[in-house]
């Protein structure tokens, strides 16, 4: 998986639950939808990148991929 | 079996509800106010003679011999334009009527040529069988001047016309008129020069006919006839099945002569097209049995080496053997599947079987995933459920209709013309599209009173200042909102659009539209009685097609507009099957009935049901599986009907993955542009040749019946099912009915549904079960789906698309459909419906085209930041400057090397409709097409070393 095609995927993601003021619920809903959508090695790839440096993630992004990684 | 002839009750029937009784030659009979005579008599088996009426049309009292008598009434009045009363007493045979309904014959007969034993319509003329009905037995004028030297046209491929038949009864002309609304026919002259004429004297293949076929099937003599039965004589038996092209999903009478399908006629009680076709449906059925197909199963090593025919034995073993040794060597997830929406509920529903329970991953997906995959997940999220929520029958209670990116009457032509019915009748109409589409004033007698002239990709910008312009002129139904819906959710909504920065004025820099017409349009939709959105892939196909989709629930749910006839949210599917390959658990996340694959309790239910261990994690998604190919992660796949090559979006990319894949397997009727990179083929078969169900745009599940026996000897669910068992997971059915069952067991939506039922109710809309015995034409009326049974409102900010227009690439390019091409055109290529359209063109505005130098024909450049093609030019000003617009019907065209990998951010459904492009004048086609023509040529002799042997 290119780590671009993700960021921009998780990216995109974060610019629709970013209308939501509340940045908890957003990041919830970020994390939910990259759960319910993305197939295991995309999600592995997308918190390795994250920690790895996340550079290029919104802030939401980054938010919800810590919340799946807890 | 026969070919059981539908019975023409001569007029239409009446929709009122109370009820008259009268007596007809004695006999009593009750029929509802405003039934003709002629129909109520027919109605109790008494067959009025008749040649201008039939039930399609309304009724015209021209022919004359339909005559009735009424005791105490005046002369003889024609029945077919005469309404019942209580208590009348009608005479339809007697001899003053027999005597002048035989002088209306004669002089009929007297101008006609007298060939029946050679004629085309010899056993199917109402000519004929009117002259036997009343008796005729000689003809005694002797005309100086008749029409029987008047010249045939037979400029249309798929039927003539031979005005020396005629009989200027006008049936042809209201059917094209009332049926079909294009008013493409007329009776030109007066007295004995009267004759049918399209347009303004012209062939009919220079006039404004759309070739639907409604004026053949009103023609009671041989004057309009299908040149399929001049050609080979009329069928023998008839049987009913359901069209494989677009999303309307309408009924035919497939009528038979042994094997061979002489004519499709669409089917008076199709509940989903009333008796009414288009040129695809009625005429483009050639394909089916085309030189190209391809029906002996090969495999090949390599994409480089010749195809080998094998058997089937061979080839599905061969397919197993090749899988199993990529997943013992990449791992369980390394391969996967495609289901297509040209597929049965039934082959789609086995497919994301085979892959979940056989092949062990969740690595399926469905074409969906390219046009309608927001609209599932849009609707699911507001209303609960992920389908449209009427049937095509509702919009003839609409008073406002809102067309959202979306072509009714090219894409959908048949539900175009029932929408043109209803705009005629008086209903209003806003049109938001950046194009102008026919029905924008292209239609006769209908013009919207609003074009919302968009620029492409501001879709929410746009719906987010209806839905402004709603809230702050308090335009809100609170009532259905306080009912019906989160109200929670509605006033978080209702606070978020009443922002400033979403009113009309300061979208206008961002949609073009001005202020003014978004406000009035609001105001039109937010005041219906009954007001209707219909949308299509002009708002799924962009990076916030998904929002687009709330922003229309929004809408919908703020002003009460659903849970009743004549209103709610319509998506308007692009294929035939869209709607079913979804429901059928096609998606890589959802199992049957839109149920994540998460979820412990459905898990649990699909594991005891189908005896296998199930992933619980999603699969891949099609776009994911191309990457997962180029990063050596995902080697095989099993692609059932879908020709991804050509139809998916920045086709270099997807080339390059179908090359990185080790086992590729086609199953298709054709060598179509994935089979050039397969390295197995499994020949697959016609909807003809199978049986199943279709379900279309409206959840209508419709009978698809095999009509001649597969070319390749299997039905596509049985090269499944085979596939299944060799890989090791045990499939058994014997007939398609026993998936339905399997399908209605474990489906709650589907719990109903049976292939009884459909046979017993020809159709039936899920969702189907105990709450819903006979279906469900309208959802929502009650509560929405959701577990709380509440409409949610969500937030929909504009974010623009990644794709910027810029100095060099300053034009925005959007894709389209055409009436007589069908998606990729692998089928309609395949017929004369190349006679309308031979290749893809860009559309230009004037103002664009001269800037560069561009005229008519000439070549263009389109280049974009994916890739180069070359198109000839089509000036016109359907178009706004700055954008530029083509179908993408023809491989070598290559649409979609230009197109990008921008996608939706919920579904990944590509940004088909928004590529920055620069267009210039070229003299030779692009790279691409010079490499494709090469690539594409070589397979083909592949092909041809392989049936060569």
């Amino acid at each position: 998986m290119k780590t671009e095609r993700l960021i921009k995927m998780a990216n995109d993601i974060s610019d629709f639950f970013n209308a939501e003021p509340d940045k908890e619920i957003a990041a919830e809903g970020v994390k939910s939808h990259i759960m319910r959508a993305w197939e295991p090695r995309m999600r592995k790839a997308i918190i390795a990148y994250c920690q790895e440096s996340g550079d290029g993630l919104s802030d939401l992004a980054k938010a919800a991929v810590a919340k799946i990684t807890g | 079996m026969s070919i059981n002839k539908e019975q023409d009750f001569g007029t239409p029937a009446s929709t009122a509800t109370a009820n008259v009784t009268l007596e007809i030659d004695g006999f009593k009979v009750t029929a509802p106010v405003g039934t003709s005579i002629m129909r109520a008599a027919a109605s109790i088996g008494i067959d009025i003679p008749k040649l201008c009426a039939t039930d399609s049309i309304e009724p015209f009292g021209s022919c004359r011999l339909c005559l009735v008598q009424i005791e105490g009434g005046r002369g003889m009045p024609a029945s077919c334009t005469t309404p019942v009363a209580e208590g009348l007493k009608v005479t339809t045979q007697n001899p003053r009527l027999a005597e002048v309904r035989r002088g209306v014959m004669e002089l009929y007969i007297s101008d006609h040529p007298l060939d029946c034993l050679t004629c085309s319509a010899n056993g199917d003329c109402e000519l004929q069988d009117m002259s036997g009905a009343v008796g005729l037995r000689e003809v005694r004028y002797h005309p100086v001047a008749t029409h029987l030297n008047a010249v045939k046209d037979e400029s249309n491929p798929y039927f003539s016309f031979d005005p020396s038949k005629c009989i200027v009864c006008s049936r042809c002309v209201r059917a094209c008129e009332e049926t079909q609304g294009t008013f493409a026919l007329t009776i030109d002259g007066r007295g004995f020069d009267s004759k049918v004429a399209p347009s303004q004297n012209q062939p009919f293949m220079d006039s404004e006919c759309v070739s639907c076929g409604a004026c053949v099937q009103a023609c009671p003599t041989a004057t309009l006839m299908e040149k399929s039965v001049i050609d080979n004589g009329q069928p023998e038996h008839a049987i009913i099945t359901t069209c494989a092209y677009c999303g309307v999903g309408c009924s035919f009478r497939a009528e038979m002569k042994g094997e061979q399908v002489i004519r499709m006629v669409p089917n008076k009680d199709g509940k989903a097209n009333h008796g009414h076709s288009c040129v695809k449906g009625r005429f483009a059925f050639g394909y089916a049995t085309h030189k190209d197909r391809i029906t002996k199963p090969m495999i090949r090593a390599s994409i480089k080496d010749a195809w080998k025919e094998v058997s089937w034995e061979e080839a599905i073993n061969h397919a197993a053997a090749e899988l199993k040794r990529i997943q013992t060597q990449y791992g369980k997830d390394a391969i996967g599947g495609i289901t297509s929406s040209r597929c049965t509920n039934e082959e789609t529903y086995l497919v994301q079987k085979l892959i979940r329970a056989g092949f062990g991953n969740n690595n399926v997906d469905t074409c969906a995933r390219v046009c309608h995959s927001p609209t599932g997940y849009g609707l699911k999220q507001t209303f609960g459920e992920s389908s449209g929520t009427q049937d095509f029958d509702s919009v003839m209670e609409a008073d406002v209709i809102m067309v959202i990116g979306a072509n009714p009457t090219d894409g959908h032509p048949v539900f175009g013309s029932q929408m043109k019915k209803r705009l005629r009748q008086g209903a209003k109409l806003i049109v938001v599209d950046p194009r102008e589409i026919d029905l924008v004033k292209k239609s006769p007698h209908v013009k919207a009173d609003h074009h919302l002239k968009l620029r492409p990709s501001t879709n929410v910008a746009l719906i987010n200042a209806l839905g402004h312009v709603i809230v702050t002129e308090k335009l809100t139904d609170e009532a259905f909102v306080s009912a019906r819906c989160d109200v929670a959710s509605f006033n978080k909504w209702k606070t978020f659009i009443a922002d400033p920065r979403h009113a009309p004025e300061a979208t206008e820099a961002v949609t073009g539209v001005p202020a003014a017409d978004i406000r009035a349009a609001a105001r039109l939709y937010a005041s219906a009685n009954n007001g209707a959105i219909y949308y299509g892939l002009g708002v799924t196909e962009h990076s916030q097609g998904s929002t687009m989709v709330i922003g229309i629930a929004n809408l919908a749910m703020a002003t009460g507009n659903l849970g009743r006839i004549g209103v709610g949210v319509n998506p308007l599917r692009g294929q035939n099957n869209v709607q079913g390959s979804c429901d059928m658990g096609s998606f890589p996340h959802e199992f049957p009935g839109y149920r994540h694959v998460s979820d412990p309790e459905t898990h649990q239910l699909f594991e005891n049901a189908w005896q296998a261990p199930l992933s619980m994690e999603p699969g891949l998604r099609i776009p994911n599986m191309f990457e997962a190919a180029l990063d050596s992660s995902f080697m095989g796949l099993y692609v059932e009907g879908e020709d991804i090559a050509q139809s998916d979006p920045d086709i270099k990319h997807v080339h390059a993955a179908l090359r990185a894949m080790e086992c590729v397997i086609v199953q298709d009727i054709f060598l179509n542009e994935t089979a050039k990179f397969a390295h197995v083929f499994l020949p697959g078969s016609s909807f003809l040749e199978k049986d199943g169900t279709f379900t279309n745009a409206e959840r209508r599940i419709s009978p698809v019946r095999k009509v001649m026996r597969p070319l390749a000897g299997y039905q596509d669910w049985e090269v499944t099912q085979m596939l299944s068992n060799a890989m090791g997971y045990a499939m058994n059915y014997s007939h398609p009915s026993e998936i339905m069952a399997e399908i209605a067991g474990l489906t709650p939506s589907f719990a109903g549904v049976s292939y009884e039922k459909i046979d017993a109710l020809g159709s039936v809309q899920w969702p189907c079960n105990d709450e819903a015995l006979e279906g469900t034409p309208i959802m929502h009326t009650q509560e929405f789906m959701r577990d709380n049974g509440k409409g949610l409102f969500m937030l929909t900010d504009y974010v623009a698309t990644h794709e910027r227009i810029t100095p060099m690439f300053p034009l925005i390019l959007t894709t389209g459909r055409i009436l007589s091409q069908y998606n990729v055109g692998a089928q309609t290529r395949r017929t004369a419906n190349n006679a309308w359209h031979q290749e893809d063109r860009l559309e230009i505005h004037p103002h664009d085209a001269e800037d560069r130098g561009v005229n008519n024909d000439d070549w263009v450049g389109i280049k974009s930041r994916a890739g180069e093609t070359v198109l000839r030019a089509l000036i016109t000003d359907r178009v706004q400057p700055g954008v530029v617009y083509t179908t993408f019907h023809f491989p070598e065209s290559g649409a979609n090397v230009i197109t990008t990998d921008n996608s939706d951010w919920a579904t990944n459904c590509p940004e088909y409709k928004v590529t920055a492009v620069q267009v210039t004048k070229v003299s030779q086609s692009s790279q691409w097409q010079q490499d494709y023509e090469a690539f594409s040529g070589q397979q083909l002799e592949l092909l041809e070393q392989g049936l060569n042997g």
